[in-house]
């Protein structure tokens, strides 16, 4: 098969030399101008026994049909040629054959059993090239041998063969759709198929003939996910796609907790436009807060986000879109961020790539503008785009304007004004006009602007002005009279209709703004009407009904004159709305009925127009989609189903694992993925990747998945937990047992397992100890000195493991019945107290992880950094004051047996995202009963601003109660003064923040974090030498201490001798970074950046206590 | 997926089609000529068009407009993505790939497209394995063919798509053995009325000409790989290698390919240290302005080299879109020619090297029509260069290295630095 053989086979393979008068070049003009008349040579040719002249006139032919000519009539000649040896020949009959096969159907039968015989070959090529062509004969009355070949072939032993059987099966539905159910039957053994070549053909035939058999994917989903990489990048496509539909119906929406507690929170963070429906939002989250449950991400949810990533580095761009909207749809949100850089790389390729890419960023930037923002100035628009692209840019980068960045966004946007592309100077007026209304700062500034358009030379210009500022000034009419009064003016010049007709309208509209210029106006019009463009006429007609009924002594003539030019107008349409208007303003005896409501009818309130993105709500639609690119439903188009509510059982896709890949040792599989990063095996017939180690690897992942779930018995798990605790070596004898006891969830085991799988190096990094989520949290509450006594601290405990075993429960319910009795009591037994706290905790915030779970996060978070919701599993419902720590805000003896504490719950205050949420513990320890327990403002700071609780109208002696208050600190560790009252005395109390409170956690990434800090040097950096004490040294302590010190989030760092930490300050968001670096010997190094220097210089002192302490 | 393909050149007629499944009538393209019809520029013609029964995906490269049929849900970017896949296939068989290349070698595209796609599902577009397929046309190869009547189309069978290593055939063989690299950066920019730069971002290639015998295993490192923050990889590269250490390792296709892509800017959060990472090679000094009133108007222009790091910048080309009050231009370069175009109002200046010493500059007047109203645009300057030996963005290759082989190739290194989008705004 070398190069030398194929020389010299084709020399061998010529023995006749062509005759001169055929020899020429096929393609010439001499055959563009062939006819009818030479298909008898051609004829002639096809039947000589030479191949060179069966080849020339093949090429000919060929060379007809690319031109669109009809050749059917030399079907029989060619299909002769059917069993030819020539290799070429033979190919370029097939082209013929599979063009005019439909048109000739009997004679195309003559062919057939050609390709039956192929199809026995022994070289797996030829049986794959013979299915290909005898699949792609559209003829009704084979298909039952197509049929039957496509089943055969889909058990053929070669993967190529397999791939053309998949390729075969929408060939053969599209002929016959009877056969649908059998063909399901082929789809799903096609897609059991473990190699990368068929993957992707057998998926494209599963979206073509039974997209909704959803079910069909189940068990080949971690596969699926597994081999994506390695498929070949359509298939990818194809593949994204689906599952990106999958996974809609299978997983709970991630984003479903978190995006009502940031809505408030991003708005404020990014810009304004959200203001305006906060009210709605609030009653949406009322709604949905009582809906909420903890949120757990599925493990096979986690696997798809992370082996899809990696493809948004592909260089095709259809993939990196694919990977994008799968994102999009399906990544928290704290996660999609990521496409935000391989989307703007896309920018750079053809310029139908920007198009569609532009399109998809353009619906992206409605929902989530943060996530563009840092690449705003890679939409800036060049004069050498084509207009398309101009004005898609253009709708980015209106969509991304905020206050923030609404000045630089300006000032491109005047450059672009003097364009001389006019189209785009028209979007770009309507662009400014719709930053002005939804940036209520600017918009002045900007209708400014537009009116110094009005004299802009262009008459384009000036009209496209002149209709946004018609839409602008509608908003706030009462102060610009002196723009409708300087438009005015302008009916004397401009021409545009569009623009004659704004203007009228307006000043009708306004007409008692501009009470003189009106009638003047309307005079003037009336002079020009009978040469006035229809609208314009129109328009007219509207200012003479408004004025009359305003200013009737003025304008009566002159209405009726108008109305009388327009009785004899040639439209219709402005005959009857002359005829219309009389009848309803000039009162008569006929219908004095309507005319009573004239005025109400005519000068009623007319609601501001809404300048809306043509953009919004598309994404309804699958972004990348043909559908979401024209905004209609296209054929085949199938939706995108909303989340579930309760995520569907997950142990459909566990798959049984065969023998030998459990007995396989983990090292030695290990070893052979880094030697062989891609692709198994490399022999020629044997076939493409079988891709052995993702897939045992999948395996053994799914199987200790099943075990935990499916068998249910109490050894495998215990097992289970062993091997985890050989792992961790400060995992304690004692909490083990009780972890033994109270059961593992389930979750936590397959989370495990799935991220062994990932790679060696994390499995390595996991050695080196790295406690499960859990035992933090646990060993955290154990070691904190906090003031909550012990019963307190059993009690989070056995909620807790109730949080387990219910989730538990959810994931596994064919393990229910089978638990033992002891349990199901002790569970009833939690549910109460439960309950209970649900009741006086008020605000419950589930995701919100407590101290303890940012350490998790980051341990169990692979390289990625990734997976921060995953391991919420802990007690997040109910975190009474257990780890915190408590503040007095009202001694007992003061208090007269009330007895007020205060502590900070680290849960983000719903009502207002800038206030910092503090608990408050009312004790009364009194003999007679508290009434009515109120806050009130007594004196605070500028710009403190406090979110009472509701009163509590009766405290009975020796109850407590715990409330939820909002205080906006301002960023300042300023005590808040405050007036607490009953119904009897009033006191004045106070409730300072360390500011390790004044901040919440924000996640980023290794990179991220790197990039902030790195715009926060000089002055912003703070950096501390200390010696930490002996028992201070390890991570995991530091951690600890700094995460009590202050509400930060852990951010996920490679070097193990550094911890990082980010937050951002309640009030203003302004990013506070912490570093710990440690080293062998000597000091270690504490380093803060924060654009606030004085949080800045008092968490340091903070941090720096907690840690030497 | 994809149903048809229809070539249409630029006087508007379809000198191609190609049907992968049932045929469609070729008057579908007349939804496609209407939307031609209503761009003004070639370029402006949407890439969708909605017809009733189908939809018109088109691309338009080298003045062809590649019009795909499509009827029913498709990401249209994978059909885009596809037509681009063949023009390059075609570019790199035919050298061009123009109206009359692709007639004159009608035979070979259309077997390359009915290997390209089946029943319109993309089958082989690794252009390794079609050229195992269908050998591209050589003149020698014509020659022969024309003597002997023999055919483009390989003896042997696609092994390559059976192949783990799909992009490339096995049983390679050369008698020098030689690897180059190319290094191609274009610098995009935009720069404003008072110089200061706006955006400024390099778009980065490596392209890699590989012959060697074999199946080599090649590494490349590089000496600051931290510039690559934002790449895309031919399929060969080994993903997880470079996210672990930087390096690139990869069993190359054979022949001509794009190893990656990159994409350094200045704008998005790099640290502050990094802000210079886009250094702008060329500065330009212009004073363009109309007089109300008169009919003339003023033309200077002054191009100089900074931070090139003293490699020359060479084969300079301005241009610039004047205003349509523009009827003439009255200038003298102290270097190259000039052009005017009165029709399409272009100016085209052809500076070639720029000499440090003596900057070259293109002084004079510009006459307007008379009595018309000073143009209120400037126009704005697009400029394109080369400079050789140097990657603007300081990226270099460290070593590269061969396993799996026994001979020792020649390595070769080429860096060279141009002009993207580099635009004035006056």
């Amino acid at each position: 098969m070398s190069a030398s053989s194929a020389f010299s086979d084709e020399k061998g393979g010529s023995s006749s030399v062509g005759e001169p008068e055929y020899g020429h070049d096929p393609a010439s003009g001499g055959i563009f101008s062939s006819d009818y008349k030479r298909h008898d040579d051609l004829k002639e040719m096809l039947d000589s026994n030479k191949d060179s002249l069966k080849l020339e006139a093949m090429k000919r032919i060929v060379a007809m049909i690319a031109r669109g000519k009809n050749t059917s009539d030399l079907f029989p000649a060619v299909v002769k040629n059917v069993a030819c040896k020539n290799i070429e020949v033979k190919k370029l009959v097939y082209v013929y054959l599979v063009r005019y096969a439909e048109e000739q159907q009997d004679l195309a039968l003559l062919s057939i059993s050609t390709f039956q015989r192929g199809l026995k070959d022994p070289n797996q090529l030829i049986r794959a090239s013979a299915l290909r062509v005898l699949s792609s004969i559209r003829v009704t009355i084979i298909v039952p041998i197509m049929m039957l070949a496509i089943k055969e072939a889909a058990s053929d032993m070669s993967p190529y063969v397999r791939k053309t059987a998949a390729h075969a099966i929408p060939k053969l539905y599209s002929l016959d759709p009877e056969q649908k159910d059998q063909l399901i039957e082929v789809i799903e053994k096609l897609l059991a198929d473990k190699t990368t070549l068929v993957a992707g053909s057998v998926v494209m035939a599963f979206e073509e003939v039974c997209p909704e058999r959803i079910d069909l994917i189940h068990k080949n989903y971690r596969k699926l996910c597994n081999l994506l990489v390695d498929v070949e990048e359509w298939g990818q496509v194809v593949i994204i796609n689906m599952l990106t539909r999958y996974a809609r119906t299978q997983f709970l929406n991630p984003n479903l907790n978190e995006c009502l507690l940031e809505e408030g929170g991003e708005s404020t963070f990014y810009g304004s436009d959200a203001d305006q429906d906060e009210d709605e939002d609030e009653d949406k989250k009322d709604e949905a807060l009582s809906k909420r449950k903890p949120y757990v991400m599925d493990p096979d949810h986690r696997l798809l986000l992370r082996n899809t990533k990696p493809l948004l580095q592909s260089r095709n761009a259809a993939v990196v879109m694919a990977v994008a909207q799968l994102y999009f749809h399906l990544a928290p949100k704290a996660e999609v961020g990521v496409i935000a850089k391989a989307l703007v790389r896309l920018l750079r390729s053809h310029s139908e790539v920007q198009y569609v890419v532009l399109q998809n960023v353009a619906t992206m930037t409605i929902k989530r503008r943060g996530m563009f923002e840092p690449y705003l100035k890679s939409f800036y628009i060049r004069s050498t785009d084509p207009t398309q692209i101009k004005v898609l840019k253009l709708e980015v980068l209106t969509n991304l304007a905020s206050e923030t960045n609404i000045s630089t966004i300006l000032r491109e946007f005047q450059t672009y004004i003097k364009s001389m592309d006019k189209d785009f100077v028209a979007a770009t007026i309507q662009a400014i006009g719709r930053c002005a209304t939804h940036i209520g700062e600017v918009r002045d500034t900007c209708l400014n602007g537009l009116v110094q358009l009005l004299s802009n030379r262009d008459e384009l210009v000036v009209a496209e002005s002149v209709v946004v500022i018609k839409k602008l000034l509608q908003m706030q009419p009462e102060k610009h009279s002196d723009i409708i009064k300087h438009m005015a003016k302008l009916t004397d010049n401009i021409q545009v209709p569009m623009a004659r007709a704004s203007i009228l309208w307006l000043i009708g509209e306004y007409c008692e703004h501009v009470p003189k210029i009106a009638p003047d106006v309307l005079r003037k019009m009336a002079k020009t009407f009978t040469n006035e463009e229809d609208i314009v006429k129109l328009q007219i007609i509207n200012l003479a009904a408004k004025l009359y009924l305003t200013n009737s002594k003025q304008t009566k003539l002159l209405t009726q004159y108008v109305l009388n030019l327009a009785k004899y107008d040639q439209n219709y349409d402005i005959r009857d709305r002359a005829r219309f208007i009389r009848q309803l303003i000039v009162p008569t005896d006929k219908c004095g009925a309507l005319s009573k409501y004239a005025k109400k009818l005519i000068l009623a309130l007319k609601p501001a127009p809404i300048l809306e993105s043509p953009f919004k709500d598309r994404d309804h639609f699958q972004l990348g989609s043909l559908s979401h690119l024209l905004n209609t439903k296209a054929g085949g188009y199938q939706e995108l189903p909303d989340w579930p509510q309760d995520a569907p059982d997950p142990s459909v896709r566990n798959v049984e694992v065969p023998e030998w890949t459990k007995c396989s040792s983990r090292e030695k599989r290990k070893e052979k993925k880094v030697e062989k990063p891609f692709y198994s095996d490399s022999e020629g017939e044997s076939g493409p990747t079988e891709s052995a180690d993702s897939e045992s690897d999948s395996a053994s992942s799914s199987a200790s998945g099943s075990e935990q779930s499916g068998s249910g018995s109490e050894e495998s798990e215990e097992s289970e937990e062993r091997s985890d605790s050989d792992e961790e070596e400060e995992e304690e004898e004692e909490e083990a047992k009780k972890r033994k006891t109270q059961k593992k969830e389930p979750i936590e085991a397959v989370q495990q397992s799935e991220s062994e799988q990932s790679s060696e190096e994390e499995v390595k990094k996991r050695k080196v100890s790295i406690p499960p989520p859990r035992n933090v949290s646990e060993s955290e509450s154990d070691d904190d000195d906090s003031p909550s006594d012990s019963s307190q601290d059993s009690e989070s405990e056995d909620s807790e493991s109730e949080a387990e075993v219910k989730k538990k429960k959810k994931i596994t319910p064919p393990k229910a019945p089978t638990k033992p009795v002891k349990k199901e009591g002790k569970k009833e037994k939690k549910e109460m107290s439960l309950l209970d706290f649900d009741d006086f905790e008020p605000t419950p915030s589930p995701q919100v992880t407590p101290v303890g779970n940012f350490l998790s996060s980051s341990l169990v978070t692979d390289l990625e950094g990734l997976s921060l919701t995953d391991t919420v599993l802990s007690p997040a419902t109910i975190s009474p004051s257990g780890s915190l720590k408590s503040y007095e805000l009202l001694h007992r003896i003061t208090g007269e047996g009330l007895w007020v504490e205060y502590c900070f719950s680290r849960q983000p205050f719903l009502p207002d995202p800038h206030m910092v949420a503090v608990q408050i513990q009312f004790t009364n320890s009194a003999a007679t009963e508290a009434k009515s327990l109120r806050l009130e403002e007594a004196k605070l700071q500028s710009g403190m601003r406090v979110k009472e609780f509701p009163e509590i109208e009766v405290l009975p002696a020796g109850e407590s109660a715990t409330v939820v208050m909002g205080v906006d600190f301002c960023d300042s560790t300023q005590a808040a003064n405050l007036q607490l009252c009953t119904h009897s005395r009033k006191f004045f109390v106070s409730i300072q923040p360390p500011v390790g409170e004044l901040m919440t956690p924000s996640f980023m990434t290794e990179n991220e974090f790197k990039k902030e800090q790195g715009q926060l040097m000089g002055m912003n950096e703070i950096t501390e030498k200390m010696q930490l004490p002996e028992r201070c040294q390890n991570e995991h302590a530091i951690v600890q201490r700094v995460i009590a010190a202050a509400n930060l989030s852990r951010v996920p760092c490679g070097s193990d001798k550094e911890c990082r930490f980010a937050g951002r300050t309640v009030t203003s968001g302004s990013l506070v970074l912490v570093t710990v670096a440690t080293k062998e010997s000597g000091p270690s190094q504490l380093t803060i950046n924060c654009e606030k220097m004085v949080i800045g210089t008092m968490l340091v002192k903070d941090i720096l206590l907690a840690l030497t302490q | 997926m994809i149903h048809s393909l229809f070539l249409v050149n630029s006087s508007g007629d379809i000198f191609l089609e190609k049907h992968w499944k049932s045929v469609v009538s070729r008057s579908v393209c007349d939804y496609f000529f209407e939307a031609q019809e209503r761009a003004t520029e070639p370029e402006n013609v949407p890439p969708v068009i909605p017809t009733p029964h189908h939809y018109l995906i088109s691309v338009l490269r080298h003045r062809i407009y590649f019009v795909a049929v499509i009827q029913s849900e498709v990401p249209p970017l994978f059909v885009i993505e596809f037509l681009h896949r063949v023009v390059d296939t075609f570019q790199d068989y035919f050298g061009v790939c123009t109206e009359a290349a692709i007639k004159d070698n009608v035979v070979v595209v259309y077997e390359l497209l009915e290997e390209m796609l089946d029943n319109g599902f993309p089958l082989a577009t690794e252009s390794n394995i079609l050229k195992e397929l269908i050998k591209p046309p050589t003149i020698l190869r014509t020659m022969v063919n024309t003597i002997t009547g023999s055919t483009n189309v390989g003896e042997q069978l696609p092994t390559g798509q059976l192949s783990v290593v799909p992009w490339r055939r096995t049983g390679v063989k050369y008698t020098n053995n030689e690897a180059y690299f190319d290094v191609v950066e274009e610098i995009d920019v935009i720069i404003d009325k008072s110089g200061s730069t706006i955006t400024a971002e390099i778009q980065g290639v490596i392209d890699a000409c590989v012959k060697l015998t074999g199946m080599p295993d090649l590494t490349l490192s590089f000496m600051n790989p931290r510039l690559l923050d934002d790449v895309s990889f031919h399929p060969c590269v080994r993903f997880k290698r470079w996210e672990a250490e930087r390096i690139l390792s990869f069993i190359p296709p054979d022949g001509n390919f794009r190893l990656l892509s990159y994409h350094v800017s200045s704008q998005n959060g790099y640290p502050v240290g990094y802000r210079s990472l886009v250094a702008i090679p060329v500065y330009v000094k212009h004073n363009i302005t109309f007089r109300e009133g008169s009919s003339q108007g003023r033309f200077d222009l002054t191009l100089g080299p900074k931070q090139t790091m003293g490699k020359g910048v060479e084969a300079v080309l301005v241009s610039s879109q004047l205003p349509r009050g523009v009827l003439n231009a009255n200038l003298s370069a102290s270097q190259g020619t000039y052009t005017f175009d009165p029709v399409t109002k272009m100016l085209t200046w052809d500076v070639g090297k720029i000499n440090p010493q003596k900057l070259p500059s293109l002084k004079g007047s510009m006459s307007l029509q008379a009595g018309a109203s000073k143009p209120d645009e400037n126009p704005s300057i697009n400029i394109q260069f080369k400079i050789q030996q140097m990657a603007i963005s300081g990226l270099k290759v460290n070593r590269l290295d061969m396993y799996g082989e026994k001979y020792k190739p020649f390595k070769g290194i080429k860096y060279m630095t141009k002009a993207g989008k580099f635009q004035v705004r006056t």
